[in-house]
C-alpha cells in the first residue's frame, strides 16, 4: 500500500514537469532562454523524444540510482545539494519531534488522570496553540526571546553542536508549538476513554494499587491512540519545516525547496520533493508497525481509524 | 445462629444522575453466611448490580452510602490502604461482559497472575502455575499456551472461565457473580453454570449470584433475594419460592415464565414497566401500581420488613396473603 | 453496558416519519464560546466583503518616508514598512485572507462529499477503488503539494487553493464515508429505495440533508486548516503576492520589522491570523459534538 502511494507520488512529481505552461524545456530550464546545446544536453538526459512513459522509468531508474539531476541555478549535482542541507531539516524536525512527545503527551497525561484545574487549563491552552501558525509563533518568539531577552539567536544554523542546539530551538518550538496542541488533546481524551473501561473496573476489584493500573491498564492501553496521534503529527511536520526554515533562515530542504519553487529550478523542486514524500510516508510506515506492535488484535496494514 | 460472612444493613445509595442526587439503592438488608450462595434477582434498574459494587467498594466517584456493609464483622466503608487490598482479595467479583473486563492488550497470563504477584507477592513461575492448575479446574486445557494468548482469541465463554478461575486464585472466601452467563448462549450457560456449583462446593465459598432470571437463582443458590426498586422485597428459601412466595412481585415474576409442560391461552406479564429506585414514589410500596393485590394500606407509608417462616417480606399485607401466592391457577 | 444495545436497536427502528432530517440545532447550543466564535467570525467576514472600502487610508500607497512610524493620529497602528497604514493594510487584506480558505473549502468539501457518498452507496468494488486512491492522496502533506503545484505553474493563490483542496479531500470523504455508510444502512433508506426513488433522488433529498450537521461542522475546521496553510504559502512568498494586502504576506513583509524593534505590523497581523482561526476551531469543535450528539 506505501509502496503504491510512493510510486504514484514519484509519477505525480515528475509529471509535474509536463503539468506546467509550455513545453518541457521551458519548464525545466524555468523560462530562462537557453543556448541551443544545452536544450539538446536536456533533451538528452531527459529523454524528451522518447515516449512519456519511458521517460517516467529513465527519471525513477536514475532516482534509485541517486542521480536527481541537476540544479538549473547553482549548476550542481541535486543529490549533493540535498545531503548538504538534509541534516538541518532533520535535525529540526526531531528536536521538533522531542518537544512534541515530552510535552504534548506530558501535559495530556496530566490532564487526563487530573480532573480540574489542571485539566482546564490545558484545553484553553491548547485550543490557543492550536491555531498559532507556525511562522506567527516563529515571530513572537524571535520578538520575545531574541531581541527583547536576548537568549537565543534569531536566524541562521549554529557552527558546532551546542550552538546548533541554541540555533534551532527557537525554530522547534515555533514548528512544535501547534502541533503539541492535538496531541495532547488526543492523550488527554484516551486516558479519560481507558480509565473508565471496564476491564480497569476489574483491575481496581481485586486490589491493584493505583500505580500500578496507570502504568499497565491505562497508560499501556492509551499508548495505542497516542502512538498514533503523535505518529501522525510529526510526519505533518515534515512539510511545514519548509515555513520555520524560512522564517529562521535555516539552511534547510525546506527553505530551499521554496526558493527554488520561486526561481523555478524544476528538478530541485522534483527532487526535494520526493525526499520529503518519501520521508512523509516512512514516518506512517513507522506509526503502522508500532501500532500493530502495540495492539495484538490487529495485523500490519489494517490500521483502523 | 453464627455471624454470617457479610452483613448488608440499611443499605442506601444516591448517585449523581444528571446534576440531581439520585437514590439507587434504599435500605436494601441482607445476609450471606460461610459458604452459602445468595441468589440476588430482579429487573433491570432494580439495584442488583449496584448492590454488588457496594459490596465491592466499586461505587462511582461521588456516590453517597449510608448503612453499614460488615464482612467478618469489620466495617467495610472504613476499610484502606492494605487492609482494603486484603478485603478485595477475600472477595472476588466477576462481570457480565467477559470481552469488556479483561483487558484486550494483556496477555491471559498477565490477566490471572497479577494479583496473585502484586497483592501476595507469589513468584512468577509458581503464579503462572497456579493459574494453569486452575484452568485445567474450569474445563480449559493446554494450560501454558493458553496463558500466552490474547483475550481476543478466546471465545465467550472460556474468557468467562478465565474470568473465574482467576477470581478462585486468590482463595476468596466470597464470590460476587453478576449475572455472569446473561451474556453467554444457552449451552455454555449451562456450562459455566455447571462450574460455578461444582468450584463453589468444592472450595466452600459463599457467592452471591446476581441474576434476572429467578429459576436460575433458585437452582443453585440456597436462598434467594428479591429486588425491586432498589429495596429487598423478599428473602426466602429457594425451594420455597416458587411455591410460597412471600411479596407479589415474587409471585408474579414466577408466574410471568411460561411453563413448558402445559399451554397457556394467553402469556402473563406484569402490566406497567419496572421502576428504578429513583423513580419509585417515597411514601409508598413502589410495586402498588402493577401489585394485583394492592390496597390502601398500601399506600400508607413504605412497607416495613416482616419475618415469616423464616424468609422475609416488604409486603403489608405478607402474612394475610399467606398461601395464596403461589402457583397460579390456569390462565 | 450491552443491556443498552438491545434497547438502541429497537429504538432505531421505529423512526416515526419516513424523511427524517435532523435540523441544526440552533446556535446558541454551542454555548457562550460558540456565539463569541461566530460574533468574530461575522467580523471577519465583514471586514473581507467591506474592508476595502471602509479602510480609512490608502492600504496601498507606499510613502517611505513614513516607515515603520508607531500609532499617531489616526493610524491606530503605525505604519508598515513602506510607510503603509497598517489598519488599512489589514482591513484591505481580510478579502484575501479569508477568500483562499473559502474556495479550499467549498472545492475539498463538494469533492469529498461526492466521493464520500458514492463510495458508500455503491459499496463494494467502487468503494474499495475510491478509498485505495483517496489513501494514497494522503501520502502528501497540503503544504508540500502546494508548494510543487506553485512551482509548475506559477506562484499565486490559485494554484495554491486548488493543490490544498485536492491534498485535503481526502480528510473529508474520510470522515463523510463513515457517516454516509451509516446512514446507508438506515432502515428509512430502504424503505425509500423499495418506493421506487433512484439513487440520485435519495441521496440528494435524504442522504445528504441528514450528514448536514457533520458537512457543516467539517468544513469549519477545515476553513481554520486552510486558512493556516494558505497564510503559510503566502507568507512564503509562493501565494498571494506583495505589494496585494494579505495577512500572511504582511507577516512576512514586515519580518524585518521584528527585528529592528517595530513590531507591531507583523504582529498584528498574526493577531488576525490566530484571532479568526481560533474562532473557526472552537465553533467548528462545538459543531462537531452537536452533530455526533444529533446522529445518536
Amino acid at each position: 500500500m506505501l509502496a503504491a502511494s510512493l510510486l504514484i507520488a514519484s509519477f505525480v512529481i515528475f509529471a509535474a514537469v509536463y503539468l506546467a505552461p509550455g513545453n518541457p524545456i521551458s519548464a525545466l530550464s524555468g523560462g530562462r532562454a537557453l543556448p541551443a546545446s544545452s536544450i539538446r544536453i536536456l533533451e538528452q538526459r531527459y529523454h524528451l523524444n522518447e515516449p512519456f512513459l519511458a521517460q517516467y522509468w529513465y527519471w525513477l531508474g536514475n532516482v534509485l540510482h541517486g542521480n536527481l539531476g541537476i540544479s538549473i541555478t547553482l549548476r550542481e549535482n541535486v543529490s549533493t545539494l540535498i545531503s548538504q542541507r538534509v541534516w538541518t531539516t532533520a535535525g529540526l524536525v526531531l528536536y521538533a519531534s522531542l518537544l512534541i512527545l515530552v510535552f504534548g503527551i506530558g501535559m495530556g497525561i496530566v490532564a487526563g488522570l487530573r480532573p480540574g484545574f489542571l485539566d482546564t487549563s490545558t484545553l484553553v491552552v491548547t485550543a490557543i496553540s492550536a491555531a498559532v501558525p507556525a511562522f506567527v509563533a516563529a515571530i513572537v518568539l524571535i520578538l520575545v526571546f531574541s531581541v527583547k531577552l536576548g537568549w537565543f539567536p534569531a536566524l541562521g544554523n549554529g557552527t558546532d553542536f551546542v550552538s546548533n542546539v541554541q540555533h534551532f530551538t527557537l525554530p522547534a518550538i515555533a514548528l512544535a508549538f501547534s502541533a503539541l496542541a492535538i496531541v495532547a488533546r488526543v492523550t488527554r481524551t484516551s486516558i479519560r476513554e481507558e480509565s473508565d473501561r471496564e476491564h480497569v473496573q476489574t483491575a481496581v476489584s481485586r486490589g491493584i494499587p493505583a500505580r500500578q493500573l496507570i502504568r499497565r491498564h491505562i497508560l499501556r492501553n492509551a499508548a495505542i491512540p497516542i502512538t498514533t496521534i503523535s505518529g501522525i503529527t510529526i510526519a505533518s511536520l515534515i512539510a511545514v519545516a519548509a515555513v520555520v526554515e524560512t522564517a529562521f533562515s535555516l539552511n534547510g530542504l525546506g527553505a530551499y525547496l521554496v526558493q527554488a519553487a520561486e526561481s523555478k529550478d524544476l528538478a530541485v523542486v522534483q527532487g526535494i520533493s520526493l525526499v520529503l514524500v518519501t520521508a512523509f510516508v516512512l514516518v506512517n510506515l513507522l506509526v503502522d508497525v508500532l501500532y500493530a506492535l502495540l495492539d495484538p488484535r490487529v495485523t500490519l496494514g489494517s490500521r483502523a481509524q | 445462629m453464627s455471624e454470617p460472612l457479610l452483613a448488608v444493613t440499611g443499605l442506601t445509595v444516591r448517585l449523581e444522575v444528571s446534576g440531581a442526587k439520585r437514590a439507587v439503592l434504599r435500605d436494601v438488608t441482607l445476609s450471606v453466611g460461610a459458604g452459602e450462595a445468595l441468589g440476588l434477582v430482579g429487573e433491570s434498574g432494580s439495584g442488583k448490580s449496584m448492590t454488588a459494587r457496594a459490596i465491592d467498594r466499586l461505587l462511582p466517584r461521588g456516590a453517597e452510602v449510608d448503612g453499614t456493609i460488615r464482612f467478618d464483622g469489620r466495617d467495610v466503608s472504613a476499610l484502606s490502604g492494605s487492609d482494603l487490598r486484603r478485603y478485595r482479595n477475600q472477595v472476588a467479583m466477576i462481570f457480565q461482559d467477559p470481552r469488556a473486563h479483561v483487558n484486550p492488550v494483556r496477555r491471559i497470563g498477565d490477566y490471572m497472575t497479577e494479583a496473585l504477584q502484586t497483592n501476595l507477592g507469589v513468584p512468577a513461575a509458581e503464579a503462572s502455575r497456579r493459574a494453569s492448575d486452575m484452568l485445567s479446574q474450569v474445563g480449559i486445557d493446554g494450560g501454558p499456551r493458553r496463558l500466552r494468548q490474547y483475550p481476543h482469541e478466546l471465545s465467550g465463554g472460556m474468557l468467562q472461565r478465565v474470568m473465574i478461575a482467576a477470581a478462585l486464585l486468590t482463595e476468596p472466601r466470597l464470590l460476587l457473580a453478576d449475572e455472569p452467563t446473561t451474556a453467554l448462549d444457552v449451552t455454555t450457560q449451562a456450562e459455566v453454570m455447571a462450574i460455578l456449583d461444582e468450584l463453589r462446593h468444592e472450595y466452600g465459598l459463599a457467592m452471591v449470584f446476581i441474576t434476572h432470571d429467578l429459576e436460575l437463582a433458585a437452582a443453585i443458590c440456597d436462598r434467594t433475594a428479591v429486588m425491586y426498586a432498589g429495596q429487598v422485597v423478599e428473602v426466602r428459601e429457594s425451594a420455597q419460592l416458587h411455591d410460597d412466595p412471600l411479596h407479589p412481585y415474587t409471585a408474579a415474576l414466577a408466574a410471568a415464565r411460561p411453563d413448558i409442560t402445559r399451554t397457556a391461552g394467553r402469556l402473563r406479564a406484569i402490566p406497567g414497566r419496572p421502576l428504578s429506585a429513583f423513580e419509585a414514589p417515597p411514601g409508598e410500596c413502589a410495586f402498588v401500581p402493577r401489585c394485583g393485590y394492592a390496597l390502601d394500606a398500601c399506600r400508607e407509608g413504605l412497607p416495613e420488613i416482616t419475618e415469616l417462616d423464616g424468609g422475609l417480606s416488604r409486603c403489608v399485607r405478607a402474612r394475610e396473603l399467606r398461601g395464596k401466592l403461589g402457583a397460579p391457577a390456569n390462565a | 453496558m450491552s443491556a443498552g444495545a438491545g434497547a438502541t436497536a429497537t429504538a432505531a427502528v421505529a423512526t416515526p416519519s419516513l424523511r427524517r432530517v435532523r435540523p441544526l440545532t440552533g446556535l446558541r447550543a454551542t454555548g457562550i464560546a460558540g456565539m463569541v466564535s461566530a460574533a468574530v467570525i461575522a467580523v471577519a467576514t465583514f471586514a473581507a466583503i467591506f474592508g476595502p472600502l471602509l479602510a480609512p487610508y490608502n492600504p496601498n500607497l507606499p510613502n517611505l518616508s513614513l516607515a515603520w512610524v508607531g500609532p499617531v493620529g489616526g493610524h491606530l497602528l503605525g505604519f508598515d514598512f513602506q510607510g503603509r497604514d497598517v489598519f488599512s493594510r489589514l482591513l484591505a487584506g481580510a478579502q484575501s485572507s479569508m477568500l483562499g480558505p473559502l474556495a479550499v473549502v467549498i472545492l475539498s468539501m463538494a469533492a469529498g462529499a461526492l466521493l464520500a457518498v458514492f463510495a458508500a452507496w455503491r459499496r463494494g468494488a467502487a468503494d474499495a477503488v475510491i478509498s485505495s486512491g483517496l489513501d494514497i492522496l494522503f501520502a502528501f502533506p497540503g503544504i508540500l503539494l502546494a508548494v510543487l503545484a506553485t512551482a509548475v505553474f506559477g506562484a499565486g493563490l490559485t494554484a495554491a487553493a486548488i493543490a490544498l483542496s485536492i491534498a485535503y479531500m481526502p480528510y473529508v470523504a474520510r470522515v463523510l464515508r463513515g457517516v454516509a455508510l451509516r446512514e446507508r444502512t438506515q432502515p428509512y433508506i430502504a424503505a425509500l429505495e423499495v418506493q421506487g426513488s433512484s439513487a440520485t433522488v435519495i441521496c440528494v433529498r435524504h442522504l445528504i440533508p441528514n450528514m448536514l450537521p457533520l458537512i457543516v461542522a467539517q468544513g469549519t475546521i477545515m476553513f481554520g486548516w486552510a486558512m493556516v496553510d494558505l497564510a503559510a504559502i503566502s507568507f512564503l512568498g509562493l501565494g498571494v503576492q506583495p505589494p496585494q494586502a494579505n495577512w500572511g504576506v504582511m507577516i512576512s513583509e514586515n519580518q524585518t520589522g521584528i527585528l529592528q524593534g517595530y513590531p507591531l505590523p507583523a504582529l498584528s497581523a498574526g493577531l488576525c491570523i490566530v484571532a479568526v482561526v481560533i474562532a473557526f476551531n472552537v465553533l467548528g469543535e462545538r459543531l462537531f459534538a452537536q452533530a455526533q450528539a444529533a446522529g445518536r
